[in-house]
C-alpha cells in the first residue's frame, strides 16, 4: 500500500544509505538568486554541468515589472546577478528564458506553463515554493545553494523521505472561495508547521473540483505549513492541462506516457502517516491581519485577543488592534499577481469584477501577471484593456512586489492587500503591511477601496 | 592534492563567546554577490572593525600574531542564526580550518562539514586549559585528540562525518561513488 508520493520517490530512488536516499532528479529548474555560487562551486573544481538538458533558467526575482526598465537594470547588485546568470547559462549550455524571451516569467509559472513540470516528475529548484510544481503530481521540493551544486554536477541529491500528511478537503465551496482560501484556512486553523517533517498530499472532491491553475496555487504554500513537499494526484484535467504543451510529450510518446502514470493515485487513505480534514462546505473567503499566515480571518471574524509576544510585535508592526475586523483595515495598496496568484485564471476572475468599474480613488492596484504567456494571453483575451480602464497599472512579470527585491515596493506603513503567499515583516518592502487573500478579494477590494468579500 | 583533514597543528585563535551568530560571522551586506569566495574580510566584521570601518587593533583577528593560524577557540552555540553557507565561507576564506567550540547549531555544523571543514566539540574546562596553555595545538582527525604540551583531550564526530573529512570527499564526490547506479538509471529512464 503506497501513497502518491511513496510512487514516484521509489521510482527515483538510485540507492539508499542510513536513513537517506540517493534521488535521480528529472528537471532542475534556476534563477538568478540562487545560483550563481552554485556554478562558481563548479567552475572552481573543473567539473561539467551533468544534464544541461534537464536544467533550465529563467530571471524572476530582480527583473524590473516597468518595461522600459528591463533594458538597463539599474540596481547594480540586480543586475550582476543577472547578467551572471546569463553567462553561467552560456558557459554551461543551460536554456535561458530571459527577460525578452516569450517564455519568461516567476519559475513555478513556467514549468507547468511549459509542459516542464510534469506528473511523476522530480523536480527541484533554490527557491522554496518549488512544491507549487507537486500540483502535477509531482515530487517537487525547494533546495540550497551547495544541493543546486550537487544536482548539477551529478543529477541526484541525498534526501531523507518524510512521512505522508493526508490532506483531505470535502464539500462544495460558494462562488467567493477559491484555492487560496483552502490553504489559508488549513494554517489557520492547524499553525504554520503542520506540515513540517511531512509531504502534504490533497485530495478529496473539492481538490478534484478544483481547476488545475488553483491546484498551483494549493499546493504554492505547502511551504507555508511547514511541509517541503505537497502535491495532487493527476487526472483528466492535469493531462488536458500538459497536452499540446512545448516540453511535454507529443504525439506517440504522450499517449504512452498516459500510460506509464496510471498508477499515480495514493492506494489507499491508510497509507498516509496522518489525515487531517476540511469541509469547505461553509468556508468564507480569508484574509490574514497578522505576520504570518497563520493569522488569517474571515471578513466576520474580529481579529484575536493577544496571547504571545509575537501577536502584541505583529499588531504593533501592522498598526492593528484585537477585536477590529478586516473591513477596517485603511488598505491603500493592492497587488494581483506572484507565482501563488499571477496566473491567467487568477487574472480572469479580477477582470470580471473590473470589468466597466473603477478602482476607488484611495487604491494604487498593480497588476503582475506572472509570467510573459500569461500577459500575452490577457491581452489577446481584452484583460489588460479592462485593467487599464479600471485605473490599474499593467505591469511586465517578475516577482515583484512578492518579495520587494526589484524596485518594485510597498512604501513603510502602506497596508497592501496581496495575492502573494508571505505576510512576514518587511516582506513587500521595509514596514510594509500585507494581507494575503485571493485575487476575487483583492479585485473586490480594489474597487471598494476597503476589504469586502462581496 | 588531498583535501581531507587528518591532523593539523596550529596556534588558535580564540573568541571565547557563547552564541557567536551568523550574523556576527557575516553580516548580511556582504551577502550581496554571486562568489562563494572571498569574505575573509567580512568574517567577524561586526566586532572586528569600528564604525568608521577600521580594523579595531586589539580583536584577535586583526592581531598580526594570529594571521595564518588555523584554529579558532569559541564558546557555546557557534553559528546559530540564519542558514547562510556563507558564515562557513568566510571562515574559511579567513583561513580557519578547525573550530572547537561547545556546541554547535545543527546547520551550521553540517554546512562546515561540507565545506569539509572540522567543527570540534570539547568542554568548556578542556578549551580553558587549552586558552590558558597557549600552546600549538595538534588536532588528530583519525584518532580523535586534540592536544597541546601534555594536554590531550579525545572528542566526538559521528563516523560518516569523520571518514568524509579525511578523505576530502565533499558532497558531489560522495553521489558519485554510485556513477555506476546512476549512469544505468540514466540508461533506462532518462537518456
Ligand atoms: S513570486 Fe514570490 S514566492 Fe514566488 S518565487 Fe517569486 S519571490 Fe518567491
Amino acid at each position: 500500500m503506497k501513497t502518491l508520493f511513496d510512487k514516484i520517490w521509489d521510482k527515483h530512488k538510485i540507492v539508499s544509505e542510513d536513513d537517506k536516499d540517493l534521488l535521480y532528479v528529472d528537471l532542475h529548474l534556476i534563477h538568478e538568486v540562487t545560483s550563481p555560487q552554485a556554478f562558481e562551486g563548479l567552475r572552481l573544481n573543473n567539473r561539467k554541468l551533468r544534464r544541461p538538458d534537464l536544467t533550465f533558467a529563467t530571471m524572476d526575482h530582480n527583473t524590473p515589472t516597468i518595461p522600459e526598465h528591463r533594458e538597463n537594470v539599474s540596481d547594480p547588485l540586480s543586475r550582476e546577478q543577472l547578467c551572471s546568470l546569463e553567462e553561467n547559462c552560456r558557459e554551461f549550455g543551460v536554456k535561458l528564458f530571459d527577460m525578452s524571451s516569450e517564455n519568461n516569467g516567476i519559475v513555478h509559472m513556467i514549468g507547468p506553463e511549459l509542459g516542464l513540470s510534469i506528473p511523476g516528475k522530480t523536480i527541484v529548484c533554490g527557491d522554496s515554493h518549488t512544491a507549487t510544481h507537486g500540483a502535477m503530481g509531482a515530487i517537487a521540493f525547494g533546495i540550497g545553494t551547495s544541493e543546486v551544486e550537487n544536482v548539477f554536477a551529478t543529477q541526484c541529491i541525498w534526501q531523507t523521505k518524510p512521512k505522508n500528511l493526508g490532506v483531505k478537503v470535502t464539500g462544495k465551496s460558494s462562488a467567493n472561495v477559491f484555492a487560496k482560501d483552502i490553504i489559508l484556512k488549513l494554517i489557520a486553523d492547524n499553525g504554520v508547521a503542520f506540515g513540517t517533517g511531512y509531504a502534504i498530499e490533497f485530495f478529496g472532491e473539492a481538490i478534484e473540483a478544483l481547476n488545475v491553475e488553483e491546484r498551483l496555487s494549493l499546493c504554492n504554500m505547502s511551504i507555508e505549513a511547514g511541509a517541503k513537499f505537497g502535491l495532487i494526484k493527476p487526472d483528466q484535467k492535469t493531462l488536458d492541462y500538459i497536452e499540446g504543451r512545448p516540453y511535454a510529450p507529443q504525439g506517440d510518446d504522450f499517449e504512452q506516457y498516459k500510460k506509464d502514470i496510471e498508477d499515480l493515485f495514493t492506494d489507499s487513505e491508510q497509507a498516509y502517516d496522518k489525515i487531517i480534514t476540511l469541509d469547505i462546505s461553509d468556508l468564507k473567503p480569508q484574509i490574514s491581519y497578522g505576520t504570518n499566515p497563520a493569522m488569517t480571518v474571515s471578513l466576520d471574524q474580529p481579529f484575536p485577543q493577544i496571547e504571545t509576544t509575537e501577536d502584541t510585535r505583529a499588531y504593533q508592526y501592522m498598526g492593528l488592534e484585537p477585536g477590529m475586523t478586516a473591513a477596517q483595515i485603511p488598505v491603500e495598496f493592492v497587488f494581483i499577481g506572484s507565482c501563488t496568484n499571477g496566473r491567467i485564471n487568477d487574472l480572469r476572475i479580477v477582470a470580471e469584477i473590473m470589468q466597466d468599474q473603477v478602482i476607488a480613488d484611495n487604491i494604487t492596484c498593480v497588476i503582475v501577471p506572472g509570467s510573459m504567456q500569461v500577459l500575452k494571453q490577457a491581452e489577446a483575451e481584452g484583460l489588460v484593456d479592462i485593467f487599464k480602464e479600471a485605473g490599474c497599472e499593467m505591469r511586465y512579470p517578475g516577482c515583484s512586489y512578492c518579495l520587494a527585491m526589484n524596485e518594485d515596493r510597498v512604501e513603510p506603513g502602506v497596508h497592501c492587500a496581496s495575492t502573494s503567499n508571505r505576510n512576514f515583516e518587511g516582506r513587500q518592502g521595509e514596514g510594509s503591511r500585507t494581507h494575503l487573500m485571493s485575487p476575487y478579494m483583492a479585485a473586490k477590494t480594489a474597487i471598494n477601496g476597503r476589504i469586502v468579500d462581496e | 592534492m588531498s583535501r581531507g583533514i587528518k591532523q593539523i597543528t596550529s596556534e588558535a585563535i580564540v573568541i571565547f563567546k557563547d552564541n557567536i551568530d551568523t550574523d556576527i560571522l557575516i553580516p548580511k551586506n556582504y551577502l550581496k554577490t554571486t562568489k562563494r569566495t572571498g569574505f575573509e574580510k567580512a568574517l567577524f566584521a561586526p566586532w572586528r572593525y569600528d564604525s568608521q570601518g577600521k580594523p579595531i587593533a586589539d580583536f584577535p583577528l586583526n592581531m598580526p600574531e594570529n594571521q595564518g593560524k588555523k584554529i579558532l577557540i569559541a564558546g557555546e552555540n557557534f553559528g546559530c542564526g540564519s542558514s547562510r553557507e556563507h558564515a562557513a565561507w568566510a571562515l574559511q576564506d579567513f583561513g580557519i580550518d578547525i573550530v572547537i567550540a561547545g556546541s554547535y547549531s545543527p546547520i551550521f555544523y553540517m554546512n562546515y562539514i561540507n565545506n569539509l571543514k572540522l567543527p570540534v566539540v570539547l568542554g568548556r574546562t578542556e578549551r580553558e586549559a587549552l586558552i590558558e596553555a597557549d600552546l600549538p595545538i595538534t588536532v588528530d582527525l583519525e584518532a580523535k585528540t586534540v592536544s597541546a604540551g601534555n594536554l590531550e583531550y579525545t572528542f566526538e564526530i559521528e563516523r560518516d562525518y569523520r571518514n568524509k573529512l579525511i578523505k576530502g570527499l565533499d558532497n558531489i564526490e560522495e553521489i558519485l561513488i554510485y556513477e555506476d547506479l546512476i549512469e544505468a538509471y540514466e540508461a533506462e529512464y532518462a537518456k
